[in-house]
């Protein structure tokens, strides 16, 4: 356990170090509170638009920022160190392949965790203050444990890709093809497949596909339980088929599990 | 004879393609140092590899402390182990103190003791004065001592390093043998891995010498030069030509000659003494300069022999078809 620590304190520390944590909380405090305020301003009114409304668009856009940043922050974890050599050296100390990947995830999830709750949380504050609904809160903490999640989701899929590759330049294509595939071209797909297949999926069979896309997953949660007016396009179909809000987090919380098996899994059997 | 730290048994390791190591067979006791020699790609860094338990053999058996190095009971020896990897660049953006305090943590000291340990270890190597700084200021000497106190941490009863005097001046090359030095003397061993480099003779107990994943020959150092047969390369200077010619002329010595009237004689090393006797009674010599085979002539000697043999075992091979 003392190992993890040890691993994770110093990713962590590189997180503070390279600017990756304030940049984080920066954008998405920027993001949030911009949205919070002038996000009825399409509508024609500045100032504080509804809540489903700043909710539906924070997460229309956390869904392709989160995953972008989680990718780019740990894509080169392994196969950096390994460029580098010193991934061979760590594997020579009394210190196991499980305990540096956890320690790494740990490390960096922090900085993916932290960042989201004080760059979102942020905003909740503020508009608590503002309106003084507790509903703000609780819709808001819905919104930032699944953001994290998601960030933790997308850690854990770029080890795989950083264990899987031998060069840096080829872990960052991959982590970009990724990124595009989850976050665009799998709803793409999908709407192409609900309006061109006749017939073709059911409404429960909809909702099953997306369970395999965590970033689906992530907007499911946040979308299921605004007014359906701010929500279009295949989501809406899916959210009448609603699951509960328990079965889709625990979902998340598999794609953050399953991934980091598969990593560790990938890890024991890579030679150097 | 107490067991050794060390033991390699017949052993192997190849990839998919690649044999890269055939089969070896080798040990070391505590308080030795071994030389292991070979050029690039001859499987000195799959060696080090084995035994760190990185990577298990193909066949054969690896033990070091008794245990297989790979197994989940050999973690605690990896404390006792210190490894100097060939290219290590460290985290560029941290300071020397830093990573090596990091490392130093996952040797398993405690946070502060670790610092002192890393602080003791800098000034072993000559670097506190750099210590503060992020290491891509630092020249490829300082990385190299900075990669050798890495090495160092916790007294390691077993020492692995990886062409350890790369980039190091003659001074930091000195003080680098002085510490081996010493660690020997503490009862740690060392397996140094390297290119021949002229002044490793004076520190290392035995010599390995690889080529292409093969054990060419293993001993001490006058051991190997038994084994290679060298021959003594001995070089009179005479007050005027004359004299010269009482050489060419002396029917024992003649046949020494190394060509004709070049002067130089190359004498097998039991026949030394009577050379040089004879040597002496010439008229005329002034000085004699004797050179035995260094390690680099000896080394060149079997990698000559192997390249020798196997163009042999191909044109047999070609033969019988």
């Amino acid at each position: 356990m003392k190992q993890i620590l040890t691993i994770a304190s110093k990713e962590f520390h590189d997180g503070l170090r390279n600017r990756w944590l304030v940049s984080i909380t920066l954008i998405f405090a920027l993001l949030s509170i911009g949205l919070t305020y002038f996000g009825a301003a399409a509508s024609g009114v500045a100032g504080i638009a509804s809540l489903s409304t700043t909710v539906a668009s924070l997460a229309s856009l956390a869904v392709f920022l989160i995953p972008l940043i989680a990718l780019l922050l740990s894509y080169d974890s392994f196969v950096g160190e390994q460029e580098s050599g010193t991934l061979l050296l760590l594997l020579t100390y009394p210190l196991s392949k499980t305990q540096l990947l956890l320690g790494k995830f740990l490390g960096q999830g922090s900085i993916i965790a932290l960042a989201t709750l004080l760059g979102f949380g942020s905003s909740a504050v503020l508009l608590y203050f503002q309106m003084g609904d507790s509903e703000i809160i609780i819709t808001f903490g819905l919104f930032i444990i699944s953001a994290i999640l998601l960030g933790l989701s997308f850690t854990a899929i770029s080890y795989i890709i950083s264990l899987s590759v031998s060069e840096k330049s080829k872990a960052a294509g991959f982590a970009l093809i990724t990124w595009f595939l989850f976050a665009l071209a799998f709803d793409l797909a999908l709407l192409a497949l609900l309006v061109g297949v006749e017939e073709g999926v059911s409404q429960q069979g909809l909702t099953q596909i997306m369970m395999l896309n965590p970033t689906d997953i992530f907007r499911l949660v946040n979308l299921a339980g605004l007014d359906s007016s701010d929500v279009n396009g295949a989501l809406a179909v899916a959210i009448n088929a609603s699951l509960s809000q328990t079965q889709l987090i625990s979902a998340l919380v598999a794609w953050v599990a399953l991934p980091l098996t598969l990593a560790i899994f990938i890890f024991s059997k890579k030679n150097l | 004879m107490n067991t050794p730290l060390v033991s390699l048994v017949n052993a192997g390791k190849s990839y998919q393609k690649l044999d890269a190591l055939h089969s070896v067979s080798m040990t070391l006791n505590e308080g030795e140092v071994m030389g292991l020699f070979g050029h690039n790609g001859a499987g000195k860094t799959t060696m080090m590899k084995l035994i760190l338990g990185v990577i298990s053999p193909s066949r054969g058996k690896v033990e070091v402390m008794g245990m297989s190095p790979s197994s989940k009971d050999a973690w605690h020896c990896r404390k006792q182990i210190g490894y100097l990897p060939e290219n290590v660049s460290f985290y560029e953006q941290l300071t020397g103190l830093e990573v090596l305090t990091y490392f130093a943590k996952l040797k398993g000291f405690a946070n502060k003791k670790a610092k002192s340990q890393a602080i003791d270890l800098l000034e072993q190597v000559g670097i506190t004065h750099a210590m503060k700084r992020p290491i891509k200021t630092y020249s490829k000497g300082m990385r190299q001592r900075l990669g050798l106190a890495q090495a160092f941490i916790g007294e390691p009863k077993l020492l692995l390093l990886d062409e350890p005097t790369v980039g190091l001046d003659p001074i930091a090359t000195g003080d680098f043998y002085k510490t081996v030095d010493k660690l020997k003397s503490n009862g740690s061993s060392v397996i140094l891995c390297s290119h021949v480099l002229p002044g490793v003779e004076q520190h290392i107990d035995r010599a390995m010498i690889l080529s292409t994943g093969q054990l060419l020959a293993m001993g001490t150092l006058s051991e190997l030069r038994q084994q290679a047969a060298l021959p003594v390369v001995i070089q009179p200077t005479f007050d005027n030509s004359a004299s010269l010619n009482s050489l060419n002329q002396d029917d024992v010595l003649k046949s020494y000659l190394n060509g004709e009237n070049s002067g130089t004689l190359h004498v097998p090393e039991h026949e030394k003494i009577a050379v040089l006797k004879q040597l002496l009674a010439l008229d005329g010599i002034n000085d004699i300069h004797l050179d035995s085979a260094n390690l680099e002539q000896v080394y060149q000697h079997f990698l000559f022999q192997h390249d020798v043999n196997i163009s042999h075992e191909k044109s047999n091979k070609g033969q019988s078809k």
